[in-house]
């Protein structure tokens, strides 16, 4: 995640506390998912930017995922997601995000 | 899942853009507070 997302992210938590503030992240592969979600709970990876050494512990979520799918209206999310539902690799992105949720090690 | 959450929203032009997620999440009650979309080219 780049440093400018980091910041963000960052400044919202900041303002607007952690309690009811939730990511979604629209990630095109397992691995950059796997980055993504560690950054907003356990913090930077790459202990590069602004949120290195940061576990904010936000709730994060894939917008593939089969609990968010369920939670959109059916005709909507076929209509903003359907096309990149039928290309991206949804179940092994759901896979990470609930390892990265459960706090699990990688594999 | 999303009524009433303040959403960030991290899209990826590659995957799923910002704004066809916060189309998503804004229909189920939650509000954007942060709308990205990553370009890595």
């Amino acid at each position: 995640m780049d440093l400018a997302h980091q910041e963000a992210i960052l400044r919202v938590v900041e303002e607007k506390g952690k309690d009811n503030v939730m990511v979604v992240l629209g990630s095109p592969d397992p691995e950059s998912a796997e980055i993504a979600a560690e950054t907003v709970v356990n913090g930077d990876p790459t202990f590069s930017g602004p949120l290195a050494g940061v576990q904010l512990r936000l709730p994060v979520y894939h917008i593939l995922e089969p609990e968010v799918r369920q939670a959109v209206d059916p005709e909507i999310y076929r209509r903003e997601i359907g096309l990149m539902e039928t290309v991206l690799p949804g179940e092994q992105i759901a896979a990470v995000m609930r390892r990265v949720r459960s706090g699990a090690a990688p594999d | 899942m999303f009524n009433g959450k303040q959403i960030i929203v991290i899209g990826e032009r590659d995957g799923v853009a910002g704004p066809a997620i916060a189309t998503c999440v804004t229909a189920s009650g939650g509000t954007v507070v942060l709308d990205h979309t990553a370009c890595f080219v």
